[in-house]
This record gives structure tokens, C-alpha cells and sequence, in this order.
């Protein structure tokens, strides 16, 4: 530098992390949430364009999904935001032994919700390559499962960083606040889904 | 919760921050110790400093830029006469749709990411980007798309449908081969890595700026960095998934746009330009930026009308994703549908007019300079004032209609996209070389081959409008004699080749000055912008202490001293982050370290893409290495002894 510093303000007393929108781990996590929505809203889009090609919607003369799976799925992932609070309030208020204990339910809760996602495929009663209309509702419920396995995996991984020397520092409190963010959006994504793919092929038939 | 047990640190454990009591040579020593990378294959691979991945995006997006000019030209040769054997029709096919694709999502869009990456933390005042690893990853990302589409090309299976590689020419039935999977896999590696690359600079631009620089504070070409990225991220997902439904009905057997099972060519058509629009505001926007920069640096006077730009910038991103439809009006629409698209697409031109005046307004008002940046950027002005009109014309339906896949269209692109991008990206480099080497380009060669360039261009695009207005169809490999065609085809051949040459000037120009260059100094220009306090070519760490900002032209308003922060760690990557509007000082967070997972992660990634094109369960398999890799890159290092109170 040429010219001399001339020094105003001490920064060395400010925190080193905080959370939510104070945390660059939020912009991470919410930047990479607008482009997945993003992508949820253009294959929604998708969805509303080939629809308007057909007289019928689920096309004749394929059945609307089955109810029962995809139902419960739907149910177990709206109550999954209880725990996911608790966990989330756990990490901003930095209760360890809290977060390692409710960390385990979440990676059960989504290992329960990917085995019933199985038997949602198995009840769409139409194939990927049958149709536009296949081909839509299931690249929906394979877009949605992504996220589902992402975010398992991603909390599988911070259970076992938070039983290690790791789960100690700060920042890893901040990580599992914005993990418990992520499913929020990994369940509010879903509700539209869920009408597209199982309510909406039934009142347009 | 009660805090973890700690030893009490030895003395040359202890936390050290800058400040007076360090400052000067003890602290450059201390902060390069902590800010460099290891040497060797596996440092230059691990490295995460933006200033490197930015110097690889550039120099990797010119030499893409090199390949599909040298298209370009073969292309050339062909037209160059009437009924012409220099290449086949197959041959013209695929040197077309590689020079477009080669072009747009290797070059454009990287270059100008490349120069933002490199540019914004040393605009902004701050020693990193924000993800580091995440910028040096979509760096590999984005190179092994490129080596793939190449490597495709000489394998004999490069695509050949155009760069927008519509269905149903590429789908299924018609697209045999690997060709179509080739554009369509090469496109999912740029998206990932541009979409990386937007996340990471809107949140080094909303979070890492130096105190006291307020959003109306910031640089325009922060800005317009800003509203790019952001375009990045509403639009590009749209491509990300066109091409994956392109690739999952060539594959596995979906039929979204198969019209034998009621699935729809124009839903492609749709996808594809609400990407494709934006895209190329994507890279017009970064260069208005440049534009901004260099016209007060040599107005030497505050850019005219700056909330009129900052508002510009942001509507013209705003407006970019009301038009796509323009590029789709041959397919025939609803009337209503004809008319609000003309409708949007001129009025996009109303933001970028006032740009314009702006830039004139500032050059009017100022002292100006005619240095090499400068002459480059009225070369802009000129071309894209030139291809704004010709765009203005096309908005209009029955104009569109006729001159629709002709030349003129041809012509219309790349005025505004050599004239309003490559003109001010060639002024950049120009005016940012010496930051980035610590050398001077040579201004007697800059001057002739701006001159070469502008008027050779002219010469090579100018006639096409007349070509294409005589009827002469794009992408058709020849003509026959005795239309008309053969003067204005002739003359763009010439003036490819003149262009190419100046190109080629411009490179040795780089290359030379870069050894023989005169010394720089830290700010050659007397420019007023942060990037100009720090040396030239900047410490790994930037600037030895963090600038405090008191007004839009830093460097001009405070000429004896510099005002700075301190008390950030030196022993520790530590970033000051600052809040979003005000940029008061809010926490200090670590960034991350040099780290070779990133590169591992790229090629886990990259085999699985590759192999999707002939198995789709190599996407399942390869989540396996994927997951492996990306754990190891995020699980964090473990605080030392000597760190600071972990509860607080």
C-alpha cells in the first residue's frame, strides 16, 4: 500500500460466528435454496404446459396415483417439523448434548421417508417413458427425492461430526441450524408437489 | 453450555491481530505465511485464492475463445465463395453449433466470471471470496465441460444442431449418436460451475464489503456483478433442466418433447430461452460495468448519474426475463402474445440508452483521456449503439418474419455481443493487466490494434445485414453464384481474417508486456477505486489491513493517508464480514483453506456426468465417490490450542 494507514475502528472485540442471515453459512444455504426452487418452479412449469395439451389430466385411461403412500409421506414430513425445531432451537441456544441426541431422529425420521418414497414410485400407476404425462410426475417426485437424499445425507454426516471434538466449536451449532432450514425447505417445496402429483390428475379428469 | 477445558496457550500460540503495533513489513510476513498455498502440483491444484482461479478462468475462456475463432475462420473460407468445397455440409453442421457453444458457455459467460472473481474481493476490500473451495470447484468443473466438448469434436461425435441444439433434431429419433449428449452434458458442467460461482460473489458482495462501503457506495461493476449473478441464478437452472430433460428422453426414455406422446418441441423452445435471453444480458451486464469503470477512471471525473446506472443495471436484469419469447416468434403465437413481446423487448432498450447518455454525459463532463481502455470503449459505444437498432428492428414481428435465420440476425448478435462485451472486455483487460501482472500493455500496439480490431470487425459483420436482408439463410454451408451473395460474403471473409489477426495482435501484446511490460505501480491510472490501493499484482492476502470506506471514490478522496480497520487475526484466515446494506462491521468468520477435495470432488463429478451419457446408473454410482469426496472437503479442521473462547 502507498499511503499510510490511517487506523478509525477496532474490530478484534466482534463475535466469530452468529447466526441465521448474520452467518455467510446462511447465503450459502439460501442461494442454493432459490436456485433449487427455481428449479421446482420451471418443472412446475413444465408440468402446467403439457397439461394444456390434453383433454384429460391424468391422460386416459391412466389412473390418478394412489393416495396411501404419498399421504403418509406427506404426513411424516409435516410432523418432522417438530423435531426439526427442536433441533434447530437446540443449536441456537448451543445445547450439545440436545443436538447430538435429536440429530440421530432426524436421520431416522428421512431413512423412514426415502423407503416410502419408494412405494410412492411404485403407486404413480404410470411409467416414466409411457407418456408426457408419466414422464412429468415422475421427473417432479425424482427432483423432490434428490433433496430429500441430499439432506439426509447431509445430516448423517453432521450427527456423526457432532458426537466428535467438532460438535464443540460454534460454527458447527450455526451448521446445524442451517441444515434444520434446509428440510424447511425441503418440505415446503413438497406441498405443491404433492397436489400436482396426487390431487390435481384426479379434478381433471 | 459450559465451555471445553483449553490449556493455556504458549506465548507463539497467541492470537495475533493487525493493528499499529503490527503493521508494515512484520505483519506482510506474517499474513503471507498464512494466506499463501503449498507450492507444487498439489498446492497449484488445492488453491483457492481468487485471484488464481480467476487468472485460470480467463486465460482458459480465451484460449475456448482462440478454438472457436479458428471455427470461425474455417467457416469463413467456406462462404468466402459461392458453391464451396473447403468444408462439407456435415463439417459446417458441427463447426457452427461448436463455435456458438464454444462461444456462449465457454467463453462469454466464464470470461466475464473469471474477471468478476478475480476483480470483486480486491473491489470490494476484502482478502477473500466468500466459498473459496466452492469458487475453486466450479473453476475444474467448468474446464473439464470444455475439455469434454472438444474432446467430443475430435472423437468425431461433436454436436451438430446448433447451440441451441433444438429438439426434435436432437431428441431421440433424430439425434442419433452421442452428439446431442455431448452439447447437453457439457452444458450441465458449465451451469453447475456458473451457478457456483453467482452464489459465491453475491454473497462476498452482500456480506465480505469493507466498512462503511454502503450498497450506494459500491463500485458499478460491483454492482453489475451483483445483478448478474443474480440473473445467474434465476436462469440458469432453466438450461440445467432443458438439458437434462434432453438427456433423460434420450437415455431412459421420457417423452417430454415427443409429440407422439403428447409431450411438446416448444416446451424445449420455452425452457431453453428463458435461459437464453437472459444469458445475454449475463454477458452484456459485466460489460456495461467495465464500460462504468473505465469511462470515469478516464473521464477522471465521478460516473455521471450513478443512481441512474446502479437502477438501469437492476431493470435491465429485471426486464431481460419478459422477453424471451422474441427469439420464438416464427413458431407462431397468440396476437397478444406478438404484441407484448415487442413490446418488452424494446423497452429494454430504454435502460440501456440511459446508460449510454450517462457514459456521454461523464466523458462530456470529464477531462478525457484517449488511452487504449477508453478508445475501446467508444469502439462500444459505436458498435452496440449500431446492433441496439438492428435489435430494435427485430423486436418488430413482421420485420422479424422475414429476416428470421438470415444473416441479418447473424449480423444483429454479434454487434451486440463483440461489440457490447468483447470491445469492453478487450478495454478491461487493458485497464486491469497491470493489477493483475505488474506491468503495462503496451500503448503504441494497444492503439494499433484497437484500429485493426474496430474496423476489421465492421468489415467483417456490417455486410451481413446486407447478406441477410438479400435472403442468405444461416447455417447453410454455401450459396449459389449469381445472387447477389458474393461481394458482401467476400468482404466478411476479409475482415474475419483481419480480425482474427488483431486478435492475435492483442494476445502478443499480453504475452510480451507480460515479460517486458513497463512496472505499474499500484495504480497506474490514478484510478479511484479500492483495487488501485493494494500492489500490484496484489498479496495473496490483498491488503495488509482492511479498508474502511468514507465515500464512492475512495482513492480520490483521501490522498495522504489511507483509512483502514483493525484488528483482524493475521495468525488465521479471518474475514471481517460487514452487514448488508450499511456495511457496518457485524463478526469475524474463518475462510477456508487451500484443499485439494475441491479438484477431487470436480472429477468425481465429471466421470459420473460423462458416464450418465451412456448408463444412467452411472449417475447412482457415482454418488458414491461424489458423497466421499464432498464430505471430505466440508468436514472442518479442528480448532488449535490457542484458539479463542469457543462458547461465548
Amino acid at each position: 500500500m502507498s499511503r499510510p494507514p490511517a487506523f478509525t475502528e477496532d474490530v478484534s472485540g466482534l463475535p466469530d460466528h452468529a447466526f441465521s442471515y448474520r452467518s455467510m453459512t446462511w447465503w450459502g444455504v439460501i442461494g442454493f435454496m432459490v436456485i433449487e426452487g427455481t428449479f421446482f418452479a420451471l418443472m412446475i412449469a413444465a408440468y402446467f404446459f403439457l397439461m394444456s395439451n390434453e383433454q384429460h389430466w391424468a391422460p386416459e385411461p391412466i389412473d390418478p396415483p394412489g393416495l396411501v403412500a404419498g399421504s403418509l409421506f406427506t404426513l411424516i414430513l409435516l410432523l418432522s417439523e417438530i423435531p426439526n425445531t427442536m433441533v434447530k432451537r437446540a443449536a441456537t441456544a448451543m445445547d450439545l448434548p440436545k443436538v447430538r441426541r435429536l440429530l440421530p431422529v432426524m436421520v431416522a425420521i428421512g431413512a423412514v421417508l426415502l423407503v416410502i418414497r419408494g412405494f410412492e414410485f411404485n403407486s404413480l400407476h404410470v411409467l416414466w417413458y409411457s407418456n408426457a404425462y408419466g414422464s412429468v410426475i415422475w421427473g417432479l417426485l425424482l427432483l423432490h427425492t434428490t433433496h430429500v437424499l441430499t439432506d439426509w445425507g447431509d445430516t448423517v454426516v453432521l450427527s456423526v461430526l457432532m458426537w466428535t471434538p467438532h460438535g464443540e466449536t460454534p460454527r458447527r451449532f450455526v451448521d446445524t441450524d442451517e441444515n434444520a432450514l434446509y428440510w424447511r425447505f425441503v418440505w415446503l417445496a413438497w406441498i405443491p408437489i404433492y397436489v400436482l402429483i396426487y390431487w390435481v390428475p384426479r379434478m381433471f379428469r | 453450555m459450559k465451555a471445553p477445558a483449553k490449556r493455556k496457550p504458549r506465548k507463539s500460540e497467541r492470537v495475533m491481530r493487525d493493528g499499529p503495533d503490527l503493521t508494515g513489513g512484520e505483519l506482510e510476513a506474517r499474513l503471507e505465511a498464512t494466506w499463501s498455498r503449498p507450492k507444487g502440483v498439489i498446492g497449484w491444484l488445492a488453491s483457492v485464492d481468487h485471484k488464481e482461479i480467476g487468472r485460470r478462468y480467463i486465460i482458459t475462456a480465451l484460449a475456448f475463445l482462440a478454438m472457436a475463432g479458428l471455427l470461425a475462420l474455417h467457416m469463413r473460407l467456406q462462404l468466402m465463395l459461392p458453391d464451396n468445397d473447403v468444408m462439407t455440409p456435415a463439417e459446417f453442421n458441427e463447426a457452427f453449433t461448436m463455435h456458438g457453444t464454444t462461444m456462449m458457455f465457454l467463453f462469454a459467460v466464464p470470461v466475464m466470471q473469471g474477471v468478476q472473481i478475480y476483480l470483486t474481493p480486491i473491489m470490494v476490500g476484502t482478502r477473500a471470496m466468500a466459498f473459496p473451495r466452492l469458487t475453486a470447484f466450479s473453476y475444474y468443473m467448468y474446464l473439464f465441460g470444455g475439455l469434454f466438448l472438444w474432446a467430443a469434436h475430435y472423437l468425431h461425435f461433436g454436436p451438430d444442431n446448433g447451440w441451441f441444439n433444438y429438439v426434435t433434431l436432437s431428441g431421440p429419433q433424430y439425434g442419433v449418436g452421442k452428439k446431442s449428449d455431448a452439447w447437453a452434458q457439457t452444458i450441465t458442467f458449465t451451469e453447475v460451475a456458473a451457478l457456483a460461482v453467482a452464489v459465491t460473489l453475491v454473497a462476498t458482495i452482500l456480506k465480505q464489503r469493507a466498512p462503511g462501503m454502503t450498497l450506494a457506495r459500491m463500485p458499478i461493476f460491483v454492482w453489475a456483478t451483483l445483478v448478474t449473478s443474480l440473473m445467474v441464478i434465476f436462469s440458469m437452472p432453466a438450461i440445467a433442466l432443458v438439458s437434462g430433460l434432453l438427456l433423460s428422453d434420450r437415455l431412459v426414455g421420457t417423452q417430454f418433447f415427443n409429440p407422439a406422446e403428447h409431450g411438446d418441441p416448444l416446451l424445449y423452445q420455452h425452457l431453453f430461452w428463458f435461459f437464453g435471453h437472459p444469458e445475454v444480458y449475463i454477458i452484456f451486464l459485466p460489460a456495461t460495468g467495465f464500460v462504468s469503470e473505465i469511462v470515469a477512471t478516464f473521464s477522471r471525473r465521478t460516473i455521471f448519474g450513478y443512481p441512474i446506472v446502479v437502477l438501469s443495471l437492476v431493470g435491465t436484469g429485471i426486464l431481460a426475463f419478459g422477453l424471451w419469447v422474441h427469439h420464438m416468434f416464427a413458431t407462431g403465437l397468440p396476437r397478444v402474445g406478438y404484441s407484448f413481446y415487442t413490446a418488452a423487448s424494446m423497452s429494454v432498450s430504454i435502460p440501456t440508452g440511459l446508460q449510454i447518455f450517462c457514459w456521454i454525459a461523464t466523458i462530456w463532463e470529464g477531462r478525457p483521456r484517449l488511452q487504449v481502455p477508453m478508445l475501446y470503449v467508444i469502439g462500444f459505444i459505436i458498435t452496440f449503439v449500431i446492433g441496439g437498432l438492428s435489435g430494435v428492428m427485430i423486436a418488430a414481428v413482421p420485420l422479424d418474419l422475414q429476416v428470421h435465420d438470415t444473416y441479418f440476425i447473424v449480423a444483429h448478435f454479434h454487434y451486440v455481443l463483440i461489440g457490447g462485451a468483447v470491445f469492453p472486455l478487450l478495454g478491461a483487460i487493458t485497464y486491469w493487466f497491470p493489477k493483475s501482472t505488474g506491468r503495462m500493455m503496451s500503448e503504441a500496439w494497444g492503439k494499433i490494434g484497437f484500429w485493426i480490431i474496430f474496423l476489421g470487425f465492421q468489415l467483417a459483420f456490417f455486410p451481413m445485414h446486407i447478406a441477410g436482408l438479400m435472403g442468405m439463410p444461416r447455417r447453410v454451408y454455401t450459396y449459389p453464384a449469381g445472387m447477389g451473395l458474393e461481394l458482401p460474403n467476400m468482404l466478411s471473409t476479409i475482415g474475419s481474417f483481419v480480425v482474427g489477426f488483431a486478435v492475435a495482435l492483442f494476445v502478443a501484446n499480453m504475452v510480451l508486456s507480460f515479460w517486458r511490460g513497463l512496472p505499474a505501480g499500484p495504480d497506474p491510472w490514478d484510478a479511484p477505486s479500492l483495487e488501485w490501493a493494494t500492489s500490484s499484482p496484489p498479496a495473496w492476502y490483498n491488503f495488509a489491513h482492511i479498508p474502511a470506506v468514507e465515500s464512492r471514490t475512495p482513492l480520490w478522496d483521501s490522498k495522504d493517508d489511507f483509512p483502514v480497520v483493525q484488528g483482524l487475526r493475521v495468525d488465521d484466515r479471518e474475514l471481517l464480514m460487514t452487514t448488508v446494506i450499511s456495511a457496518s462491521p457485524d463478526i469475524r468468520e474463518p475462510s477456508a483453506t487451500p484443499s485439494i477435495w475441491p479438484f477431487v470432488s470436480a472429477v468425481a463429478v465429471a466421470v459420473s456426468f460423462i458416464g450418465s451419457i451412456f448408463s444412467p446408473w452411472a449417475l447412482v454410482v457415482g454418488m458414491i465417490p461424489v458423497a466421499i469426496a464432498l464430505t471430505a472437503w466440508f468436514w472442518p479442521k479442528l480448532p488449535g490450542p490457542y484458539a479463542e473462547p469457543q462458547i461465548t
